[in-house]
């Protein structure tokens, strides 16, 4: 790991104020990821700021009959909330389809959802990769790789994101709100957080340098069942091959993109009669395949079939207890 | 950096490199080595401590960030003349072979049934029900710690027979 400095922030304007002004600065909260590729120097902060101790670490309720997560609470403290499991279950059952118990007890809200792949290409770093150097070229295109996108890839980047809980969180069209380096809060969808790969795959997010996630604000939950499935090569710890967020009639997939991808073509077509297996179709009409992911074509439209039906039969049962 | 961190129940305060790990910490600087660096990354559990009662992977984590608070190793749960009851299980049950990722499945296997016990969910249950101790809830919920010796039947007789002796 390279040699770092450290401080840890006492408020939020300060720790904005202390990676704006400090050079190669970063923030870390728990740090499951940022340290994992420090010690790769994939990532070489030369300064720390710890926000894990900022008083942002709550869930509020909000004057619309939503939910405000603080971008410190952790995975398992929004997990386990009861007003989460209540009314958001699909973020609930999302969180704790992904990594262990212990890294769900250290992993931040804000983190989560700036967490960075897990191509392989990626964490190899005697291969050439895009995000790691940009216009360094990517192995992974070459490469054997079957965790790669199919949708919204490009020429210089095929890695997905890697987060569950974002997916959730998009289906249920939740906002994020920041503190920007100018010292003005702002808050705009989740889903205009991440970028898709473009010829910058190195730029995963439109937050500008020093801006941090303060909270996630969820809106009241959508009419209709919630529920998330996910399928991945082992039965527990490992990332998704292809995931799915139901939240009434809104889709959103997983593992097939640089970005949690809301199926927006596929919700209108659901809502206009068609089957599950027509909405994936038209979903994924401009899927880029590759031998290798191809797979994911028909598990994913499998996947959502099977999810509609289980939130569906989630819903009915609600209404009958 | 001066850093003062509680472990097993006493201040110690220690001077370190930014990048130390809070499982370095524990293993260099404090000779604690019970935790285990097995991949260093997270991936394998063997690091597994408890911070102020919660089960975090101490090899991804920095010591700095942990001043003020209170860590319990394998040798804060018990020793050989006075045995956690989980220590007691496992050895009941053979639930080793080699032991390097004993300390983690024991820290972790009592985090766990705090865990069951304060209603934390998980991927074996329903989200909107009360959490369970069941055979399969164990398994997923001990996915972070591997054991390449395959011992995971025998893990979780363990940790089922412990919840029953302290229940």
């Amino acid at each position: 790991m390279k040699a770092f400095t450290y401080e840890r922030a006492s408020d939020a304007r300060g720790a904005v104020e202390a990676v704006v002004n400090t050079p190669g600065a970063r923030f870390i909260a728990g740090g499951t990821n940022l340290l994992d590729l420090m010690k790769l120097e994939i990532e070489q902060p030369q300064h720390l700021v710890d926000v894990s101790r900022l008083p942002i670490a709550g869930i509020e309720d909000t004057d619309e009959g939503g939910l405000r997560i603080g971008a410190m609470a952790t995975n398992t403290r929004v997990a386990s909330d009861s007003r989460v499991r209540a009314r958001y279950r699909v973020l609930s059952q999302a969180i704790v389809s992904g990594a262990s118990g212990q890294l769900r007890n250290k992993a931040t809200t804000g983190g989560n959802l700036l967490q960075r792949t897990r191509c392989p290409y990626f964490y190899d770093t005697s291969k050439p990769c895009n995000k790691r150097r940009p216009g360094d070229g990517c192995a992974a295109i070459a490469g054997h790789i079957r965790e790669s996108a199919i949708l919204g890839a490009s020429t210089a980047c095929i890695a997905v994101h890697p987060s569950d809980m974002a997916v959730a969180l998009v289906a249920l069209d939740a906002e994020v709100e920041t503190l920007s380096p100018a010292g003005h809060a702002r808050r705009f969808p989740l889903m205009e957080l991440h970028r898709l790969p473009g010829d910058t795959p190195h730029l995963e997010t439109h937050l500008i340098p020093g801006e941090l996630i303060t909270a996630v604000v969820l809106p009241p939950p959508p009419p209709g069942g919630q529920q998330y499935r996910k399928a991945r090569d082992r039965a527990s710890y490992a990332t998704a091959h292809a995931s799915v967020a139901i939240a009434g009639g809104r889709i959103a997939l997983g593992g097939l993109a640089h970005k949690p991808w809301r199926a927006v073509d596929a919700e209108a077509a659901l809502a206009d009669g068609a089957s599950p297996a027509e909405a994936m179709a038209r979903e994924l009409k401009d899927a880029a395949l590759r031998d290798e992911n191809a797979f994911k074509v028909p598990l994913a439209t499998r996947l959502v079939a099977a999810t509609i039906a289980e939130a569906q039969a989630q819903a009915g049962a609600g209404r009958d207890a | 950096m001066r850093t003062t961190i509680t472990v097993n129940g006493e201040a110690r305060s220690l001077d370190l490199d930014p990048r130390t790990t809070l499982l370095d910490a524990l293993r260099e600087h404090l000779k604690l080595t019970g935790p285990k660096k097995g991949c260093d990354h997270g991936q394998c559990g063997a690091c597994t401590v408890l911070v102020n009662g919660v089960r975090i992977n101490a090899c991804l984590s920095l010591a700095v960030m942990h001043d003020g608070d209170e860590v319990t190793s394998i040798e804060g749960l018990g020793a050989a003349d006075r045995l956690h009851p989980m220590q007691q299980a496992f050895l009941k049950h053979d639930a080793f072979q080699c032991g390097y990722c004993t300390p983690g499945q024991i820290c972790s296997a009592v985090a766990v049934l705090s865990e069951i016990e304060a209603d934390v969910p998980s991927h074996a249950g329903d989200v909107a029900e009360r959490a369970r101790l069941t055979a399969e809830e164990l398994r997923e919920r001990m996915s972070g710690n591997i054991c390449r010796c395959s011992a995971y039947p025998q893990i979780i007789d363990a940790i089922l027979d412990a919840a029953g002796a302290t229940s």
